[in-house]
């Protein structure tokens, strides 16, 4: 019988919920890396035991770490084992370095702060972990301030794709309120070489060539918080989803604004009509159903809570525009959690599950396409991720 | 041989006690005893020093016989009672949060 691991980080530690395909009774496992903001865990495709995580803090740094056995256990990658008498020490799979010009040995750009001035690069966390689709030893990072690295030995070792901030467009690149982040990236399962990424506030980017070199594919956003609302870049995307068999289809949850795309992001029109608010982080689609899709409208600006204090989750089956509310099972009274944009998932078993966490510690799940919920947990700490496996 | 005390999280991190013991060649310094500590245990590189620059995390201070060694040179001698074992190094996190 198929089974679900859900993988969950928070502000103080990772938890792993396990069910069977009915997904009504839930083991949890956790806290790991207690007290540490684990930011995202994400397993591979190509082999489900072998789960990343993101470790961080703001006094110690990051730290990255992996699991052969699907979360009972896990290792730093670079194998940061105590060394041998006389070995050179290890201890690299924590290393992320910004490229630096070739020919200067300088920087390869700034950005722009928040006052508008420019400011260089600093690395601060790993925000989400994308294992590659194929290669269990691929996986990708992406990480504040903004820039895309990938390692192809198990997480070992980490090179950036620097082609993303080297491109052009770096030195008008803003942080959001979270801070400067790339926080999304899509890989497609059709064409190896195209990769789709999202930066707040930048905006979202695509490589054809497998990440080496990008294009922004902002066209049709307009963001009334930058001087040129329909700037080529500047835009604080929250999120992007997209389902496997249509890979030109995307979705995105905007600052403001849910859009979509059916040209791999070439241009890009709204689709929030009778969302009660079209504030959000979150956004995902069916498993199944390519043109059903999920978001959680969130109240702002600042506020970042439910609109009306009810927690509600919002279904289109039409690709957009036409929304229904989902409420059986979320607090409809007195709810001021946020979703935070890496904390949806979706299962892939015949009736679909969809699953989301929330800043107050809660990890909702969905056995029948959103219909019905109820929490799998209710007091964990701040929900930063949430993300799904279909085990066999 | 050199005491160091480390904060919580990196104990976790090495997985060992409150204090490690290491043995360091020529002059005490904080560079000395931070590479000599992030050779013993290398999962803790890059979260005291930053990788690349090699300077202190700004949320992480230095202490000896308590003084706040945090911002002298990483090159400067520790206290003679650290460079015999009598006191401890300590490395710690900043009192904000956590």
């Amino acid at each position: 019988m198929s089974k679900v691991r859900v993988l969950v980080g928070t502000r103080k530690g990772a938890f792993i919920l396990t069910s069977d395909g009915k997904r009504e009774k839930w083991e949890v496992s956790g806290p790991h890396f207690a007290g540490w903001e684990m930011y995202h865990l994400k397993g591979s495709p190509a082999d489900p035991n072998r789960i990343y995580a993101s470790q961080t803090s703001g006094w110690f740094g990051q730290i990255i770490q992996s699991s052969n056995d699907g979360g009972k256990t896990w290792e730093m990658p670079g194998g940061e084992s105590m060394p041998a008498p006389d070995s050179p020490p290890k201890g690299h799979s924590n290393k992320f370095v910004y490229d630096v010009s070739p020919e200067t040995g300088k920087p390869l750009t700034t950005h722009q702060w928040y006052d508008g001035t420019q400011h260089p690069w600093e690395f601060k966390r790993v925000w989400h972990l994308e294992p590659s689709l194929t290669d269990p030893d691929t996986v990708y990072a992406v990480v504040e301030d903004a820039a895309l690295f990938r390692s192809t030995d198990g997480a070992r070792t980490w090179h950036e794709l620097s082609g993303l901030r080297g491109h052009g467009t770096g030195p008008k690149w803003q942080p959001g309120a979270g801070g400067m982040c790339l926080h999304t990236i899509v890989l497609d399962p059709t064409n190896p070489k195209r990769i789709y990424i999202a930066i707040s506030a930048a905006g979202a980017f695509r490589s054809e060539d497998g990440g080496e070199s990008w294009k922004p594919i902002n066209q049709g956003l307009r963001s009334q918080y930058i001087p040129d609302p329909k700037a080529e870049v500047g835009h604080c995307v929250h999120r992007i989803a997209m389902h496997r068999t249509r890979p030109n289809v995307l979705f995105m949850q905007k600052h403001w604004d849910v859009m979509r795309s059916d040209n791999a992001g070439d241009s890009w029109q709204e689709v929030s009509g009778n969302l009660p608010t079209d504030f959000g982080f979150v956004i995902d689609v069916h498993a199944h159903e390519p043109e059903t899709i999920y978001v959680v409208p969130i109240k702002s600006d600042s506020e970042h809570f439910p609109p009306d204090g009810k927690l509600r989750v919002y279904r289109s089956r039409k690709g957009g525009n036409e929304w229904e509310e989902l409420t059986k099972g979320l607090p409809q009274k007195d709810c001021y959690v946020n979703v935070l944009r890496d904390a949806m998932a979706v299962d892939s078993l015949d009736k679909c599950g969809v699953y989301f966490g929330t800043t107050g510690g809660q990890v909702y799940a969905s056995a029948d396409a959103g219909d019905t919920w109820a929490p799998i947990v209710h007091d964990l700490p701040a929900v930063l991720s949430v993300e799904v496996q279909t085990l066999k | 041989m050199i005491r160091v005390e480390l904060p919580q999280h990196l104990r976790t991190l090495a997985q060992v006690g409150r204090e490690v013991q290491l043995d360091v060649a020529g002059q005490i310094t904080q560079r000395s005893v931070l590479d000599a500590l992030e050779a013993r245990y290398p999962m803790l590189q890059g979260t005291i020093r930053d990788h690349v620059t090699q300077q202190r995390r700004p949320f992480l201070r230095f202490f000896a016989c308590e003084e706040d060694l945090s911002h002298e040179s990483p090159d400067a001698p520790l206290p003679e009672a650290v460079a015999s074992g009598k006191e401890p190094f300590l490395i710690i996190g900043a009192i904000a949060g956590g």
